[in-house]
């Protein structure tokens, strides 16, 4: 089976995120990026579903957000191929419409049986890459998936509801399924690995046309306002946990 | 009908009407208010009249009844609301970020050539636009979003609306799809229950909930042992399960359980939206982690800006002294 899996770069949720002078965006100059979380469990999956039953990885990815070193990890871990596909603004990640567009012609190539990305992003404002992806592809699509097995010309695909349910989706290839976590977490790989990927990988190149302008406008972009927050308590470690046993006394909670 | 009527996807959950609906409804009734429209609700399904009687805060209850749409199929979905979209012509669609939602609606807008914005917390209209704020990078950005052009698609973050139940005089409607519909290239095949024999975290006092912030497996000992101290449970944030550490049943949010204990002690956890949906309604909400931005200091009753691992030892200690 070939398997392309589509990989996004995210600001990073830990480090401070700023807002730019125009108020419109975050200032991308001061942002660090990594992999999008369930892009990461997309590659997982695409890993574990060749580990099963043979077949190709190929990672696809934007030039943008210093995806460099996510793709060599992708390397390091196994997949067979790399395409980085440049664009205009290596800072900034397009909108979702934009990338799916950018993202489906290079995906027109590469004969996938399934295509694998994240089922969300936390950036994502205009719509979502997957199904949007799915669309552009004229691919049959089902996204918020926990897990996948291969059969024979179709998948099954564990789609999640909440309580913790899960439907058991039969999916005809070729699809595009969004990755909510793979089977198991994704897969650590030494620095080492990852050092040596450096030097033997080499990635393909695509160029493809821009996409066109989204359908929406952002007027301000902010932090959310200090409204009701929750009281802080402070101190040492011994005197926080002694304040927290006497609210539980208070609260009735212990007895 | 009108070009001022906002429309509702109201979705049903283990065969009641999800709690989104009933706030996306309490969401369109403000909106209907000032574009002077009605709220339509549309529920796609088999047997969809039962549950039309309690989505009546609406004006008009729309009922696609059929066996096709008896389970959720994507393709199904997005046809037949791509149709009923297209002859409604509403201002504005709402839309649940959910399981559902996130499968329909940005394709919807797509099919449709209407604006879409994902994570939609308020709506108001301004002049000819509607002016929109969305919750994004996990909740610790908001924008305030112009969408111009009908039928804006709002994928709306649970939470954001006061649930409507009123009930009213309703208009339902059943009709057949007016779209054919065949099984497509994604079909259901059955419906997997959670494993049962794990405790059930729903029924729970008190809950320890661990988050990323407890870094390694081996660290969850200290926290069981605080749980057990307190008489309570573990929970865990959508990570924790995800790396197989703690089984899906004791999983807290959006894709797990929603809780209201007496107390819930987040230990670790930043609260992403995803996560709040499932832990907001606590009597006691105290949170612990090392940055002082975390969103779950938005809804936590009491915070401490501190590494779990250096506060858990000596809260048990704390919580034995008052046992006596």
């Amino acid at each position: 089976m070939n398997i392309v899996v589509v990989v996004r770069q995210v600001p990073d949720l830990i480090e401070p995120l700023e807002i730019a002078e125009s108020g419109t965006s975050l200032d991308f100059d001061e942002v660090s990026f990594l992999v999008n979380e369930t892009d990461d469990h997309a590659l997982e999956q695409a890993l574990l579903l060749k580990e099963a039953g043979g077949g190709t990885v190929t990672v696809v990815a934007l030039d943008c957000g210093e995806v460099d070193d996510t793709l060599y990890t992708a390397a390091a871990k196994g997949a067979d191929k790399i395409v980085k596909i440049p664009v205009e603004d290596e800072l900034r990640p397009p909108a979702p419409p934009a990338a799916a567009a950018l993202f489906a012609e290079a995906v027109k190539g590469l004969q996938a049986d399934l295509v694998l990305v994240g089922s969300s992003a936390h950036d994502e404002l205009e719509g979502m890459l997957a199904p949007l992806l799915a669309l552009k592809l004229q691919l049959p699509y089902v996204g918020v998936i926990r897990g996948v097995r291969a059969g024979d010309g179709s998948v099954t695909a564990f789609k999640e509801f909440p309580g913790a349910v899960m439907a058991k989706m039969n999916v005809k290839l070729p699809a595009v399924l969004g990755i909510l976590a793979a089977d198991q977490p994704p897969r650590y790989v030494p620095v080492s690995r990852i050092k040596a990927a450096t030097k033997s990988t080499e990635f393909e190149e695509v160029e493809v046309a821009a996409a066109a302008a989204p359908g929406v406008t952002v007027q301000r972009m902010y932090h959310p306002a200090a409204g009701e927050r929750a009281e802080m308590l402070e101190g040492s470690e011994e005197e926080v946990a002694a304040k927290i046993a006497e609210i539980l006394v208070e609260k009735g909670i212990l007895k | 009908m009108s070009a001022q009527d906002i429309l509702v996807v109201a979705e049903t959950n283990q065969d009641a009407p999800a709690d989104i609906t009933f706030e996306l409804l309490g969401g369109a009734r403000e909106l209907a208010g000032a574009t002077g429209g009605q709220v339509v609700a549309v529920l796609l399904g088999s047997d969809g009249v039962k549950h039309a009687a309690a989505l009546s805060a609406a004006d008009r209850i729309l009922v696609i009844d059929d066996p096709q749409l008896a389970a959720f199929s994507p393709d199904a979905y997005v046809a037949v609301l791509e149709h009923v979209i297209s002859a409604e012509g509403p201002r504005a669609v709402l839309v649940g970020c959910t399981t559902i939602g996130y499968d329909v609606a940005p394709t919807l807008a797509a099919k449709l050539n209407a604006p879409v914005v994902n994570g939609c917390k308020a709506v108001a209209v301004e002049g000819d636009a509607l002016k929109v704020t969305c919750g994004l990078c996990g909740g610790k950005i908001l924008a305030d979003v112009a969408v111009a052009g009908s039928p804006a698609i709002l994928m709306t973050l649970p939470g954001s609306f006061r649930p409507s139940e009123a009930a009213g005089q309703a208009q339902v409607e059943t009709k057949a799809s007016p779209v054919p519909l065949q099984p497509g290239a994604v079909t259901f095949e059955q419906m997997i229950m959670p494993e049962a024999g794990d405790v059930d975290i729903m029924q729970q006092d008190v809950l320890v909930a661990i988050g990323r912030g407890i870094q390694q497996e081996g660290n969850i000992e200290m926290a069981q042992e605080l749980a057990e101290t307190l008489g309570g449970e573990l929970a865990a944030s959508r990570p924790i399960v995800d790396q197989g550490w703690l089984p899906t049943t004791r999983q807290v949010g959006k894709s797990g359980m929603i809780v209201k204990p007496k107390l819930y002690l987040a230990l670790g956890i930043s609260g992403a939206p995803e996560h709040q949906e499932g832990m907001s309604g606590s009597d006691v909400i105290i949170a612990v982690n090392t940055d002082p931005s975390a969103p779950i200091f938005d809804v936590a009753h009491y915070g401490v800006e501190m590494d779990l691992l250096d506060l858990v030892e000596p809260l048990v200690e704390a919580i034995n002294a008052k046992k006596g």
